[in-house]
Parts: structure tokens; C-alpha cells; sequence
């Protein structure tokens, strides 16, 4: 296991607490000196995401299992643990996290002028929880820090958002914690269940992945964890409360939920509820497919029908969203890979979009698409920066839409030869969408008089909408850089739920259970 | 039976003594002199006096003795209380100093009734004997209906006390037939005599047994404010001073509490099949009527009654289960619970006017702008009473619920924890008022104190100690609990 740490502290814990520090400096500065809260802000996430870079070279690409990993008794009567460590997936949405929070503070710095330090402190706060959640590999202490990224989120949709803030703020509120503590049942579930098997008393995901539990429990406990994950991911039927956050979110609240929150969700699915319950997970292939699927659809037909570029972008995640978990759900390695490999990049592609669209909002307090076009006449720079973002969503080969999408349908074709196809459908929907969105907002005459004056980027704008653009364009080309950081880990997930799932149909009574097991090795295909 | 009682066993029982003697010069100070100052005093005497029985109580953490020929016992459970009901009485008390002397309600009677107050509900945990749990009970009862009508030229408040006595002394009366049926029925009225009796005879042939058993839970139904006994406390919480009616949602929902786990945990268990159908029903209705009420609720100390009733609800989730190892969860969540309640009633009475007892939600708009301090700690007791990690409220959900799935009771978890995202919501409303709409007009200055900013620290503090290290305070829980081997 590679040891490193920053100021003798080790590096995952670094991550998790410099944030919460830096919230708890700010609480001490003048709330007048704006300048001074914004600029430790971007000092503090900027150094945060130095901190983190190394992660990426000292992470081994062969090593198995999970790595940087701390571990320190925080209730051993109990078995809780204070357990965390990365793997190849987590690693990259970790960078993903520390990342777009740096472009969040930049994002932020006019848009914001209301409360500034409380929402800085906000900010920082959601950082502390969000990396903490991915490296948590204690069930508890991943609830605290699932629970704990609602908190920030919440405010910072209730208090600097839209005029509907309110209304969004407790629909995702609520719709989050209904389906979280359904999961806190089914981990005590499981935590009993394991002592019951074992004899000992653990949280610990590692130690649980060894739990066998029988397939009809299995059905429930999936159920319950795959709920939580599915209103966060958010799949097709528990999805609604999506378009109303990212309307209502400040821009650097939609970019941080659209980048990172979201992917919580499809996260979860693979450290938690397919591992945990494998023979569930791969007996619920048809359902997640379906919805999946329907979300893929669905997303893009609501999104070309919406008069707000925002709602029209949310729904749009929706649809992407939908790409992964349909990847996921392909349980062989394109699929999977592809889908972790979308995760990273919708953040970057629709993070970029929600920027975008916040700039122009800056600019004329409206997200109508009906209030623009011309746009790109006014404001040149702003139409390259948008039209790149725009076919990156789109996914146009040689960015980086295309390698995840590309990958998720070759694995979709290759389990189930349906879901691939109607998928499929959604890549021309979504050309649809976004270009006819593109169309109407950049091109034309410029009809409206507002639009004629506007001012086209400034510097920092520039320098923000680079990075993405950057990132764009070198997941675009060259994907195998983060691809090796995944392989290994991947393959580890893919035989550990491979051969459970082989172990608990053995363990069913009854010739049922065995059939099964060649149903399954023929059908899904594990292997490369 | 020897009747001579060994002098040294006084000196177990000195916290009581303690608070009596306190008790009585306080209302002494009373009869001779009036005013701000003899309050003050009067206030500092009991908090000088709770601290010192505190120190007492703390020392006689191990002690496991039956004293007074049994009517009385000394025993980790009794004291793990014992702490819990003086702690809440310094808070209280600190919260009083200036509480008590802006609604001009301040005296020796006054902290000489919180005092006694305590004292009934350190007897009525301390005793497997009825007679004696009897005799705590209305020692805190009594006290409890002077202190709810002490606002004397305030409606509500006299018309609390008045409901609260009223309904109260039915409850008591049910309480004391259902102890002597179940005395008629066995011819014991020692709780663990009771569990001895068990062991041979199976009591649910006799139809006496059960109705006691019944009445029983109908009295300490009502003290705990459980449905369908709960009715008063709106009206109550909402009437009473706002100090008393943190000491009573706390404290008197502790003691009864204390008491009812300690009976039927001592004698109750082996028939727990018999009545714990009867209390699932009771606790998905005291939950859900709670939460559902509080969601429309206006006013935040009638809200904050609703929401007690709740909690009751998720404490009785455990009481089902019948593990005597894990009734260290009730005891755990009594606790987190006691101080998130005075935490919160300090926030409310901070905003409050002086002659004014009500607490209407809009007078919270845009407190995060106004008062951003007092906001954040009302902000961190909401989250903690809507179960938000790392708080206590989460800890004490945790576990009061893990209690109940390992007793495989999953559909009382499952409704358990949907039933703590309905009470989200009522608490997040308020977080809604003081952060997401800015204040409309001049809303005048607030009652800033250090007493009341002590106090809320204090509370926070050990929220967040029992949130992120619960270790201490569970084994604690863990021990008091193993009186019941």
C-alpha cells in the first residue's frame, strides 16, 4: 500500500478535513472583507487540489484492493471503524471533486454577492463531505458523510438560489433522506446479519463484501440501497427533483450537484449495492435496464421540449445519467469502464454547460432560450467555449462525451442486443436537444435589444471555461491515461461480483439456484 | 424485617438530601424576601445546590445497593438518571437566572419547585418498589403543576396548569389502580419480587393482572406523552413558561420514562410477547400523529410539543423490543434528547418578548441576517432533532432503531425512519424562516444574555461529543442498563 501523507497527516484524511479547517478560518474573518473570504477560498481549494494531483501519480495501476487506505477505531464495540480508502474508480471522482470545487469558487466570484462568507463557508463544508463520502469505506461512516452533503446542498440552493429556491431546497431535501434512511435500515440489517454469519460485529464494506446473504434477502436490502442510490443517481421514476434543483441552484451549486452529487448515486451502485448483493443486482439487470433506458429517452424528449436552458440542461443529465447506469448494469468490462469513464466526463461537459449558461445569465438575468439568438455575433469567445462544451455533451469523437457513450453501447450491445439499440436512439436525441438548443440561442439575427450590447468574456471566464475545455479534449484523445488507473480496479469489482453471485446461487436449495448459474455465466459475459 | 436503618445509608441517598435541604431554604428565602434579588440568589443557591448533589451522584457511580429495607435503591441505572435529571436542572436553572426575572416569575418557591421537581424524579427512578415510584411521581407532578402556571396574569399559562393538573391527577389515579390490581392479582409490590413471581407463574390467566398492567401503561402513557394520552402537551408546552417547559419536556419525559423501562425491564420481560403488540401499535401512532400534527404547527413551542410526542415514539420503538442489553439506547437517546430540547427552548426563549409567551414561526424570518449566532444553534438543534449526522440525534436514532432491527421489528424501523423524514421537514421549515427569507421590518432587539449563550453552548458541545464520540456516553448507557442482567 503506498503510504503518503501532507504535514504528517495522511493524505485521504488531509483531503477530507483541509476543507472543514478552511471553513472553520473563514468563520474568523471580517464578513465585510469579501475580497479576503473569496481569495483563502480559492486558496484553500486551489491547495486542496495540489494536494490531491499526486494522488494520481503515486496511485498504483497494478495494486489490488484499495489504496492510501487509513483505518483507526472509532467505536470498536460497535464495529465502527473510521475506514477509508480510494481504489481506480474512487480515485478519479476524488480529482473530479477537488477539481470542479476550484472552478466553483472561480464561478462564484461575482455571481455571488449576497452572504459571501457563509457561502464560502458552505462551499467548503459540501467539499469536507462530498470527498469524505467517496472515501469512505466504513457504512457509517459513509451515512455521516452521505447525510452531511445534504446539509450544504441544501443551503446553498435555499438561501442563494432562484425565486422557486425554497420549493427545490425541500423537494431535495426530502426526497434524498426518504431514500437514504431506507438504506440505514438495510445496512443494520446487514450488520446484524453478518454477526449472525460470522460472529463479528463490523461496518467495515471490505470485510461485508463476504457476507452471503441468501437471494430473497438480497432482493430486499438491494431494493433499499439501490433506492437511495437511484433518487441520488436520479434514475427515471424518482428523478423529479432534479430539474427543480439545478433550475433553482446558484450556478456553482448546479455545476457541483450536476458534476459530483449526481454521481454519488452511480457510485454508490458500484462500491455498495451491487457488491454487497450481487445476485440481486444481476437479477435486477432487466429492471435497472429498462428504467435506464427510459431515462435515456425520456431525458432527451422533456429536454428539447424546455423553454430554460437550465431545465433544459438538467433533464439533459437525466438522459446521460441514464448512460450510466445502463453501462453499470452491462456487467461486463466496456460497460462499466464506460460508465465510470461517463461519470467523469458528464462532469466536466454538463459542470461546463451550467457555466456556461450562468455566464450568460450574469449577463441578461434570463435563461429563456426564447430571450437569445445571434449570441454568437455579440459575444465570439463565449460561441467557441459553448460549441465545444455543446458537442462534448453530445459526445462527437475526440471529446470526451464520445469515449464513455461509445464504450457504455458496445458493453449494452454486447449483454443485451435491445437495450442497446433503443439507447442508441437516445445519442441522435441528444444531437437533437443540444444543437437545435445551440441553434436557437447562438445563431440567427439578434433579435432582442438586450442582446446587443453584451460583453463578451472576460479573463477569468476565459481562464475557467480553458480548464474544462482542457479536460475535454484530453479525455477526448487520450482516455487510457485514465483508463489505467481504472483497469485493475474494475476488473477486481467485476470477479468479485462475479464469483459471489456464482457462490450465493450454489448456496440455494433446489436445482433453481444451479440452473441459474449457467443462465447467468452465459449471459452476461464477465470477462473482457 | 429489622426496622432500624443503618445511618450509613443516608449517606447514599445524600444528592436527595442534598436537594431537599437546598429546597427548603430556597423556600424559606421565599416566605421573607422578594424581588431581583433574593431571585438571583435564590437562583444561584440552586444551582450551587445541583451542583454539589451533581458531585455526589457522580461519586456513587458503582454502587449497587438496596437501602431502607428495600423501599429505596442505589444502583447505576438510579444514578446514570440521577445525573441526567441534575444536569437538566443546572441548565434550567442557568437558563432561569434571567428568564425568570424578565417575566418577573422569579422567587425562592420557584427554583425551590424546580428543585423538588428533580427530587420526585431522582425518587421515582431510584426504587423497584411502587409505593415509593408512586411517591416520586407525585412529588414531580405536583411541583410540575404550580411551575406550569406560574406566569399568574398570563391565560394560557394558568389554563396549563389547570389541563396539566386536571388530566394529571386521572393519570395518576389510573397509575395507582393499575399498581394495586397488580399487587391484588400477585400480593407483590416489589418489581423484582414481581420478576421472582414470574419466573413460576404465568400471570396472563389472570384477568386483574391485566387490566393493572393496562392502567398501568395508560399512567405512564400519559407522562410520557404517548398517543392516544397525549392531548394535554400542546396545550401545556405551549402555556407554561418557556423554561418549565423545557424542564418538563425533558425531565419529566426522562423520569417517566426511567421509570416505566425500569418496571417492565425488571419484571415485565418474560411476557414481553403479551404487551408488546399493544405498544407497537401505540408507538407507529405516537410517531406518525406527532410528526404529521407538528407539520402544520405555527407556533414553534406547540411544534416542539408535537415533536416530543414523536420522540417518545421512537423511544417506546425500542421498549418493544424487550433486549434488555440494548435499553442502553432508550437511556442514550433520553439523553441526546434532553439536550437538544433545552438547547432548543433557550433559542425560543431568547427570541421571545418579556410578557409574551407565544413563539409564532414568523418571528424566526430572517434570523440567520439578524442574529446569525442564535440562528446557528438553533440551526444545530433542529438538524440534531431531525437526525442529522454527526449530532446525537443521529447517534440516538441509530441506535434506538438498530435496537429495533436487530429485534428483527424491520417494519417498525422502516416506518421509524420515514417517519424522521416527515419530522425533517417541520424542522427544516424553521431553518427555512431564519436563513432563506430575509427579515421583514425592525424586529427589535432580542434578550441577549450570556446565561442563555452559556447554556446553548453547552448544549451544542455535548451534542456534538455524543455525536462524534458516543463511545463514553454508551457504555455509560451500557452499564446503567446491566442492572437488568
Amino acid at each position: 500500500m503506498t503510504e503518503f501523507s501532507v504535514f504528517g497527516i495522511p493524505i485521504l484524511s488531509f483531503l477530507i478535513f483541509f476543507p472543514l479547517l478552511g471553513a472553520v478560518l473563514l468563520l474568523f474573518v471580517d464578513r465585510r472583507n469579501t475580497l479576503l473570504i473569496k481569495s483563502a477560498t480559492l486558496i484553500f481549494s486551489l491547495f486542496e487540489l495540489f494536494a490531491s494531483v499526486p494522488l494520481f501519480y503515486k496511485f498504483s495501476n497494478t495494486a489490488k484492493g484499495m489504496q492510501f487506505a487509513e483505518k483507526a477505531d472509532w467505536f470498536p464495540d460497535w464495529g465502527i471503524s473510521y475506514f477509508i480508502g480510494i481504489d481506480g474508480i474512487s480515485l478519479l471522482l476524488v480529482l473530479l471533486t477537488t477539481f470542479l470545487t476550484v472552478i466553483c469558487v472561480l464561478c462564484s466570484w461575482k455571481a455571488i454577492e449576497d452572504k459571501v462568507k457563509e457561502y464560502y463557508i458552505t462551499f467548503l463544508f459540501l467539499e469536507t463531505a462530498m470527498i469524505g463520502t467517496l472515501c469512505a469505506l466504513d457504512l457509517v461512516l459513509f451515512y455521516v458523510f452521505w447525510e452531511l452533503m445534504l446539509i450544504p446542498m441544501y443551503l446553498l440552493i435555499g438561501i442563494w438560489g432562484g425565486p422557486n429556491r425554497i420549493y427545490a431546497a425541500i423537494k431535495f431535501f426530502l426526497f434524498t433522506m426518504a431514500g437514504s434512511v431506507l438504506m440505514l435500515v438495510a445496512i443494520l440489517y446487514l450488520y446484524y446479519f453478518y454477526y449472525a454469519q460470522s460472529g463479528i460485529y463490523t461496518f467495515n464494506v471490505l470485510e461485508l463484501y463476504k457476507a452471503s446473504v441468501p437471494l430473497a434477502k438480497q432482493y430486499w436490502l438491494f431494493g433499499a440501497f439501490a433506492l437511495s442510490f437511484a433518487i441520488k443517481v436520479p434514475m427515471f421514476p424518482v428523478h423529479t427533483w432534479l430539474p427543480d434543483a439545478h433550475t433553482e441552484a446558484p450556478t456553482a451549486g448546479s455545476v457541483i450537484l450536476a458534476g459530483v452529487l449526481l454521481k454519488m448515486g452511480t457510485y454508490g451502485f458500484i462500491r455498495f449495492a451491487i457488491p454487497l448483493f450481487p445476485s440481486a443486482a444481476i437479477d435486477a439487470i432487466p429492471l435497472m435496464s429498462i428504467l435506464a433506458v427510459i431515462g435515456i429517452i425520456y431525458g432527451a424528449i422533456v429536454s428539447m421540449m424546455q423553454p430554460d436552458l437550465k431545465r433544459l440542461i438538467a433533464f439533459s443529465s437525466v438522459s446521460h445519467l441514464g448512460y450510466v447506469m445502463l453501462g453499470i448494469f452491462a456487467f461486463n468490462m466496456q460497460g462499466v469502464q464506460g460508465g465510470i469513464y461517463q461519470m467523469l466526463s458528464h462532469g466536466i461537459s454538463t459542470g461546463g454547460l451550467f457555466l456556461i449558461v450562468g455566464m450568460i445569465y450574469e449577463r441578461r438575468h434570463t435563461r429563456m432560450i426564447s430571450d437569445f439568438g445571434g449570441i454568437a455575433k455579440v459575444m465570439p469567445i463565449f460561441a467557441v467555449f459553448f460549441m465545444i462544451i455543446t458537442l462534448s455533451s453530445i459526445a462527437l469523437p475526440g471529446t470526451n462525451g464520445f469515449v464513455g457513450e461509445f464504450l457504455i453501447l458496445l458493453g449494452a450491445f454486447k449483454s443485451n442486443v435491445v437495450y442497446g439499440t433503443l439507447a442508441t436512439t437516445g445519442v441522435i436525441l441528444g444531437a437533437v436537444y443540444m444543437l437545435w438548443m445551440f441553434q436557437r440561442v447562438m445563431f440567427g439575427q439578434v433579435t432582442n435589444e438586450a442582446n446587443k450590447n453584451l460583453k463578451d468574456l472576460d479573463r477569468r471566464e476565459i481562464a475557467i471555461l480553458s480548464c474544462m475545455v482542457f479536460f475535454i479534449l484530453l479525455m477526448g484523445i487520450y482516455p487510457k491515461m485514465f483508463f489505467n488507473k481504472m483497469d485493475t480496479s474494475v476488473t477486481e469489482y467485476l470477479s468479485l461480483v462475479k464469483n459471489k453471485n456464482v457462490q450465493a446461487r450454489m448456496l440455494e436449495p433446489g436445482a433453481i439456484g444451479a440452473a441459474k448459474v449457467a443462465a447467468d455465466t452465459t449471459n452476461t459475459n464477465m470477462t473482457r | 424485617m429489622d426496622a432500624l436503618i443503618p445511618a450509613s445509608e443516608f449517606g447514599l441517598i445524600m444528592p436527595e438530601i442534598l436537594l431537599t435541604g437546598f429546597a427548603l431554604v430556597l423556600l424559606l428565602i421565599g416566605g421573607f424576601t422578594r424581588g431581583p434579588v433574593a431571585s438571583k440568589i435564590s437562583g444561584v443557591l440552586c444551582v450551587v445546590g445541583s451542583l454539589l448533589a451533581l458531585y455526589f451522584t457522580v461519586n456513587m457511580w458503582g454502587t449497587n445497593l438496596d437501602v431502607f429495607n428495600r423501599l429505596y435503591t442505589i444502583d447505576n441505572y438510579g444514578t446514570f438518571f440521577k445525573g441526567l435529571f441534575l444536569v437538566i436542572l443546572i441548565l434550567v436553572a442557568i437558563v432561569s437566572l434571567r428568564y425568570a426575572d424578565r417575566e418577573e416569575i422569579g422567587s425562592g418557591e420557584y427554583y425551590s419547585l424546580l428543585m423538588f421537581g428533580v427530587l420526585g424524579m431522582m425518587v421515582m427512578t431510584s426504587s423497584h418498589h411502587f409505593i415509593t415510584i408512586f411517591i416520586g411521581l407525585e412529588v414531580m407532578s405536583l411541583s410540575i403543576y404550580i411551575l406550569c402556571g406560574f406566569l399568574r396574569n398570563n391565560i394560557t399559562s394558568v389554563e396549563a396548569a389547570l389541563k396539566y393538573f386536571l388530566l394529571g391527577a386521572f393519570a395518576t389515579g389510573f397509575l395507582l389502580y393499575g399498581m394495586s390490581m397488580i399487587y391484588g392479582s400477585t400480593g407483590i409490590i416489589d418489581v423484582v419480587e414481581l420478576k421472582r413471581y414470574f419466573l413460576m407463574k404465568q400471570p396472563f390467566s389472570v384477568a386483574m393482572f391485566i387490566i393493572g398492567l393496562g392502567l398501568l401503561l395508560v399512567g405512564f402513557g400519559f407522562k410520557i406523552a404517548s398517543v392516544p394520552f397525549h392531548m394535554w402537551t400542546p396545550d401545556v408546552y405551549q402555556g407554561a413558561p418557556t423554561s418549565i417547559t423545557a424542564y418538563m419536556a425533558t425531565g419529566v419525559k426522562a423520569a417517566a420514562f426511567g421509570a416505566l423501562i425500569r418496571i417492565f425491564y425488571t419484571a415485565f420481560i418474560p411476557f414481553q410477547f403479551g404487551w408488546s403488540g399493544i405498544i407497537w401499535i401505540l408507538a407507529v401512532l405516537t410517531m406518525t400523529i406527532g410528526n404529521i400534527t407538528a407539520l402544520v404547527q405555527r407556533d414553534i413551542k406547540r411544534m416542539l410539543a408535537y415533536s416530543s410526542i414523536a420522540h417518545a415514539g421512537y423511544i417506546l420503538v425500542a421498549f418493544i423490543t424487550g433486549d434488555r442489553a440494548q435499553a442502553s439506547s432508550m437511556l442514550y437517546y433520553l439523553m441526546a434528547y434532553s439536550f437538544m430540547n433545552i438547547g432548543a427552548f433557550t433559542a425560543i426563549i431568547v427570541l421571545q418578548k418579556k410578557g409574551d409567551n407565544s413563539s409564532e414561526l414568523d418571528s424566526f424570518t430572517g434570523l440567520g441576517a439578524r442574529h446569525p449566532f442564535i440562528a446557528l444553534c438553533m440551526c444545530i438543534f433542529l438538524l440534531s432533532l431531525a437526525g442529522v449526522p454527526p449530532l446525537a440525534g443521529f447517534m440516538g436514532k441509530f441506535y434506538v432503531f438498530s435496537t429495533a432491527v436487530k429485534a428483527q421489528y424491520y417494519w417498525l424501523a422502516i416506518i421509524g425512519f420515514l417517519n424522521s423524514v416527515v419530522a425533517a421537514y417541520y424542522y427544516l421549515r424553521v431553518i427555512v424562516y431564519m436563513y432563506f427569507k430575509d427579515p421583514v421590518g425592525d424586529e427589535g432587539a432580542v434578550d441577549r444574555a450570556p446565561q442563555y449563550g452559556l447554556v446553548m453552548v453547552i448544549c451544542i458541545l455535548a451534542l456534538l461529543y455524543m455525536g462524534i464520540f458516543p463511545k463514553v456516553f454508551v457504555l455509560m448507557a451500557q452499564k446503567a442498563v446491566g442492572i437488568f442482567g
